[in-house]
């Protein structure tokens, strides 16, 4: 069973989402601000990382610096989810190596279990 | 004439000018303009009829009435200044407030509509037929509310100048052609058809792709509705509807035309159809809903592309709304058309 990271602090996208992938087959741990994030990655280097931007304590930017920045995560692909959808951002969050970004409220649940597993796919290919 | 007239007249209608902007008299740009002017008419007359009673006038005298006049000026231009920073502060203020309102909603509506998905999905046990069509109505409203949420998110970008736009070479033909095919159901079950016609060889534009993407859906989308208002309406009787989107070049530009034979917009209404949240008189009958947004926006976009945006409208006959992107830097003029200029491009250009 893949392993997935969703660092998320909003708990009722969390439950969402966890409830979704669960039933699509993925185990789901949550992390609620960047910092316990960073730590989580770090120690149980997930299959992929779904991650938003703005957080309490770490934000989304500096997450995945310091992901990208890590021998031991930096080939972690990580799908950046977030309401955050003004080119300048997009831009900036590219530029630091996502494999893709999606605007939440643009996205079902549906979508979003989809490029998963293509994501996924890609990897174990 | 008589329409020069009428908006000379309506200039003229200062308390009507002001109470629009939301400011007293004294604060009110406009009066103040026509203050000054008075005062400056008034200090030259009784300059010139002092000078003509008094003849030996010392010239100290018409130099202090010059610096009295100057001062007055002076702090008259100076209170219209800040009146202006005053409008321009709150217009700031009222679009920020858009913005963050709008980006705050945005996270309590994902969260609803994806709750809602969860239920539907039968993960958490079947659903009732009745339970299954409450959800659904619950996830289309949803769905408006967002919609609604992110044309003014997109509103309030474009007025704070921070709306940025992808800068690609892209083949419009490709991206009609396929959203074309994505309205084929609507179409059909609207009972509409939609006909295309796109010149050969059309050259590459420059642009977004994505957002012109959103320009000719909402051109589509509207088409087909007004077309369906005209059947409600049985406007001469049940007319087929038809919608012809047509793409062509032209000198530097390539041209996208999006024609319908619906209800068309009034004459009294067609100089405000890209204002924000303007929505048609005959338009507003059929349907209560709808933000007025979605023209403000494409217009917005397409200028923003460095192109051009306008339309022709017949009430009870149709419309047909155009645009235009340049073509891209590396292109030609070989792939200008020489046909006759599209008589819809002299026409509304979207004042």
């Amino acid at each position: 069973m893949k392993n997935i990271l969703f660092i998320e602090d909003e708990a009722v996208m969390q439950k969402a989402v966890s409830e979704f992938l669960g039933v699509k087959g993925y185990r789901v741990v949550s992390a609620l601000d960047g910092e316990i994030g960073i730590s989580m990655a770090q120690k149980q280097s997930p299959d992929l990382i779904l991650l938003d931007i703005i957080l309490p304590k770490v934000d989304g930017f500096d997450v995945l610096k310091k992901l990208k920045n890590d021998p031991a995560t930096k080939s972690i692909p990580v799908i950046v989810l977030t309401n955050l959808s003004q080119m300048s951002d997009i831009s900036k969050i590219m530029e630091l190596g996502v494999t893709t970004y999606l605007v939440k409220s643009d996205q079902s649940l549906q979508d979003i279990a989809a490029i998963v597993g293509k994501t996924l796919g890609d990897k174990q290919n | 004439m008589n329409k020069i007239i009428k908006d000379i007249f309506s200039q003229m209608d200062v308390p009507g000018q002001c109470r629009k902007y939301n400011v007293p008299l004294r604060q009110c740009p406009q009066f103040l303009f026509l203050v000054m002017g008075g005062v400056i008419i008034i200090v030259v007359v009784v300059t010139y009829l002092v000078g003509i009673r008094y003849d030996q006038i010392d010239p100290e005298i018409i130099a202090l009435i010059v610096i009295g006049l100057a001062t007055v000026m002076l702090v008259i231009s100076f209170i219209i200044v800040r009146s202006f920073e005053q409008l321009a502060e709150t217009s700031r203020l009222k679009t920020e407030f858009v913005s963050i309102v709008s980006h705050q909603i945005r996270s309590p509506l994902t969260n609803l509509k994806w709750i809602v998905e969860i239920l539907m999905s039968g993960i958490l046990g079947k659903t009732e037929d009745k339970q299954t069509e409450y959800f659904k109505i619950l996830k289309e409203n949803l769905e408006r509310m967002q919609k609604l949420v992110s044309e003014l998110l997109t509103v309030s970008q474009i007025e704070a100048t921070k709306f940025i736009l992808k800068k690609e070479e892209f083949l419009m033909e490709n991206l009609v052609r396929d959203l074309v095919s994505e309205f084929a159901p609507i179409a059909k079950s609207s009972n509409v058809k939609i006909e295309t016609e796109f010149s050969a060889r059309l050259p590459r534009v420059y642009g977004d792709p994505f957002q012109v993407l959103q320009v000719v859906e909402n051109l589509l989308y509207n088409a087909i509705r007004y077309i369906g208002f005209a059947a409600d309406n049985s406007m001469g009787g049940k007319i087929p509807g038809k919608v012809t989107v047509k793409l062509y070049p032209k000198g530097e530009y390539v041209y996208c035309q999006v024609q319908d034979n619906g209800i068309g917009i009034p004459k009294s209404d067609q100089k405000y159809i890209f204002q924000k949240f303007f929505r048609a008189e005959n338009v507003r009958r059929y349907q209560t809903s709808g933000s007025g947004l979605g023209l403000y926006i494409s217009k917005s976009i397409i200028e923003r592309s460095g192109g051009k945006m306008g339309f022709l409208s017949v009430e009870g006959a149709g419309t047909t709304f155009w645009f235009r992107l340049p073509v891209a830097a590396k292109q030609n003029s070989k792939f200008a058309s020489k046909a006759q200029p599209p008589a819809a491009e002299k026409d509304q250009n979207g004042k």
